[in-house]
């Protein structure tokens, strides 16, 4: 008996001793994945495309794999833009390893090494993320430490520098065009329900959180004296009592004179408050939020989405079908006033409404303002937003009559029987598309906007898929008087009609036929079509899609930060895949 | 001999953790709708299956596929033992949306939010709706990309072919 326990015990022993030896091999796991999409451009005289500037094919591509093993994992991402998509950014063009990593985090400490995306509280003085989609990537090479002392308490340490496209992370040049400062951060976040036992069942939840950034810039200016420490603090709070929860953050900036904010010595300030009330068939959300001067990038002299520390959310619907989502609204760091208000409802199985399976209704609306600004005195005269002054003075409370963006929507949502859903939306918008997209001379859009989309399912695995849209513009349609020199700027402008029929075999194929038409351009040569075609692969977690026809000028919109994709014609492939 | 079990029980508690440490999900924590903290490698679900899927309040497809999961979860639960975690990866423009969306819906499963992208990123998530499930012992067996109509049912095929519990 003993002599078989003990060969037992030995035999036992020698395999976890082989596991030991070997574990860093048997018990890692790889992932990864790859995503690549190409181009193909033609000309096509019929939407103005008489020239492709020698630049017919369009291709972007990554592949990532990653590595864990218990508290260890690692990964890095190989990028490609060979060259890039349009409406990319140039700088992007080029290949290399983009990204890499490794972390070891036991639940008390984590230490994470290169590049890194993360967020504090919502995100106001810091948070760097990627959008494949967009083209986007803010991360931040250095290092991160998070500590975990007690349970309910999270403590974040980081310091790096941004990632700039291809841009060299070791300049040392201080006069470059690529310099960009060193940032840091640190936040600390306490739940106490979960630090303090007995609010552990608690219908009370509260968590309180702050953070500090700091960027340590280099002043390259000829004209002004750039502050080379810029500081950047936030503090947060979030109340939860049953149904109703409570969330606020302010954020607070010293000044920091960029291209952006035209170089004046303003502070930033920022507020973000969500108050919510849900119930199982009912939730409804009210936020508002006001943005001064808040734009925070590693590079004063940066532009655009560039080398943004920070990120002010839109609060507004995230329109995701093709007509309502051509005039998405974009944050205005510069200046905000803002407010949303959304209601979800059930109208309950088995009433009269409701039916076999409910009806499910939404309202949302949201509306975003400028702040006002008062003149300050600057060597003897009144002036506004100048250069090199404090720029201006600002009642916080106050909301300018100047409007930015509006929308008013409303879904029903309906699964009628086992093989037909119906949902509508009708949504009316005005849109400030001088301001949000720079087309000067281009009124304010005042549209309504109708939304059909019914499914129709044939059997176990057909079904059918039809959408219809339209959008009408009140103001400017067919008739509306365009000057000669005004003329770009009323691209995509006017009356609207849309649809869409997919077909569809479950789990591997779709087929989709698609037309936009502009019937009501004021602008003659605009009232084109936009016939697309797309066909999809699905296997597992792998997507091949094959699409021909032509795209539209518009503004592409991922995550509340837009870009511009000028009208194209041609084939696109997307191959996505996952292990 | 009481050397002998102890030292037996050791190796067996070694070989136990390196059959624990096998388990796909990663060392992400996400916090739940009231806040909590949740490491998704601590997820358990008595030895049934677990099926996490990311969606977002602004994904057309992802909330169509709920409503229909949602039409359908109870019987799964009643069926298989199966335990489904919706990952909300709608970052800080519409995180305080989520609560009031899920339960406006009538949501019955667990929600988690991904706000900062961790778990995406660790599942190599590209684009919302994504389905993946995970058998008893946490070990991944079936993922999917997109949602068509009819898609749940491949999904609790899947499910079924996992469960210990079978109706």
């Amino acid at each position: 008996m003993r002599k078989h326990i003990l060969v037992f015990s030995a035999l036992t022993l020698a395999f976890s001793l082989r596991v030991s030896a070997q574990s860093f091999v048997e018990n890692g796991q790889v992932n990864g994945s790859f995503q690549t999409d190409a181009q193909y451009y033609m000309l096509d005289e019929g939407i103005g495309i008489t020239d492709l500037n020698g630049k017919n094919l369009g291709l972007s591509g990554f592949g990532k794999i990653g590595y864990t093993n218990g508290n260890f994992s690692a990964g890095m991402r190989f990028e490609a833009f060979l060259p890039e998509l349009n409406g990319f950014r140039p700088e992007l063009n080029g290949v290399g390893l983009a990204n890499f990593f490794a972390t070891y985090d036991n639940g008390f400490v984590g230490v994470t090494v290169g590049d890194i995306y993360d967020q504090f509280g919502s995100g106001l003085v810091f948070r760097t993320y990627e959008e494949w989609a967009l083209g986007m990537d803010n991360s931040l090479r250095g290092v991160r430490v998070v500590l975990r002392p007690t349970q309910g308490v999270t403590i974040k340490g980081l310091f790096g520098r941004q990632r700039y496209y291809w841009a060299p992370y070791l300049e040392r040049d201080f006069a470059s065009d690529d310099y960009r400062g060193i940032v840091r951060g640190i936040d600390a976040e306490w739940n106490l329900n979960q630090s303090i036992p007995s609010l552990s069942e608690s219908k009370f939840t509260m968590t309180l959180g702050g953070s500090f950034v700091s960027k340590k810039q280099y002043d390259q200016s000829l004209f002004y004296i750039i502050p080379e420490n810029v500081g950047a603090a936030a503090a947060r709070i979030n109340l939860g009592y049953g149904r109703v929860a409570f969330s606020t953050e302010y954020a607070y900036k010293i000044n920091d004179p960029s291209a952006i904010n035209n170089f004046i010595y303003h502070e930033g300030r920022s507020l973000l408050s969500s108050l919510s009330y849900s119930q199982k068939g009912f939730g409804a959300v009210l936020q508002v939020k006001r943005t001064d001067n808040m734009s925070f990038k590693s590079m004063y002299t940066g532009k655009q989405n560039d080398l943004d520390i920070n990120f002010i959310p839109p609060i507004n619907y995230q329109h995701n079908h093709t007509l309502a989502s051509m005039y998405t609204y974009s944050t205005q760091p510069k200046g905000e006033m803002a407010a949303q208000f959304q209601v979800n409802y059930t109208i309950p199985k088995g009433s009269a409404l409701g039916g076999k399976y409910g009806t499910k209704l939404t309202f949302n609306m949201s509306q975003v303002n400028d702040i006002v600004r008062d003149s300050i005195m600057f060597d003897g005269a009144m002036t506004l937003n100048q250069p090199g002054t404090l720029g201006y003075t600002t009642n916080f409370f106050a909301i300018s009559d100047h409007r930015l963006y509006r929308d008013i929507n409303f879904e029903i949502d309906k699964k009628i029987n086992k093989d037909w859903h119906v949902t509508v939306q009708y949504i009316n918008l005005r849109h400030d598309i001088e301001t949000l997209e720079g087309h000067a001379n281009s009124p304010e859009v005042k549209a309504n906007i109708a939304f059909l989309d019914l499914t129709y399912k044939i059997d176990r695995r057909q079904s059918l898929h039809f959408e219809l849209q339209g959008l009408w513009e009140n103001e400017v349609h067919k008739g509306y008087e365009v000057e000669e020199s005004e003329k770009k700027d009323y691209q995509k402008r006017g009356d609207w009609a849309a649809a869409l029929l997919e077909y569809s075999i479950n789990p591997h194929w779709s087929f989709a036929l698609s037309d936009k038409w502009n019937y009501g351009n004021p602008v003659e040569e605009y009232r084109d079509h936009y016939f697309t075609g797309t066909v999809t692969y699905i296997h597992d977690a792998t997507r091949v899609m094959l699409s021909a026809g032509r795209q539209s000028e518009g503004v592409v919109c991922v995550g509340g930060v837009c870009r511009t994709v000028p009208a194209s014609s041609g084939v696109t492939l997307t191959v996505t895949t996952n292990f | 001999m009481k050397k002998l079990t102890t030292l037996l029980l050791l190796a067996l508690f070694a070989t136990g953790l390196y059959a624990q440490s096998k388990s796909d999900f990663p060392n992400v924590t996400l916090k739940n709708l009231d806040g909590k903290d949740v490491n998704i490698s601590k997820l358990s679900n008595n030895g049934n299956p677990i099926v996490l899927t990311f969606w977002a309040t602004w994904c057309g497809p992802c909330i169509k596929e709920h409503n229909t999961l949602n039409d359908v979860y109870q019987d799964w639960v009643d069926e298989t033992g199966v335990k489904l975690y919706a990952v909300s990866i709608d970052d800080s423009r519409s995180t305080a949306k989520v609560k009031p969306v899920v339960e406006g819906k009538g949501w019955d499963f667990e929600v988690l939010l991904d706000v900062n992208g961790d778990l995406r990123r660790a599942l190599n998530v590209s684009n919302p709706p994504h389905t993946f499930l995970f058998d008893g012992n946490g070990k991944l067996v079936y993922q999917h990309s997109g949602y068509l109509e009819g898609g749940e049912e491949d999904l609790y095929e899947e499910i079924l072919k996992v469960a210990k519990k079978k109706k």
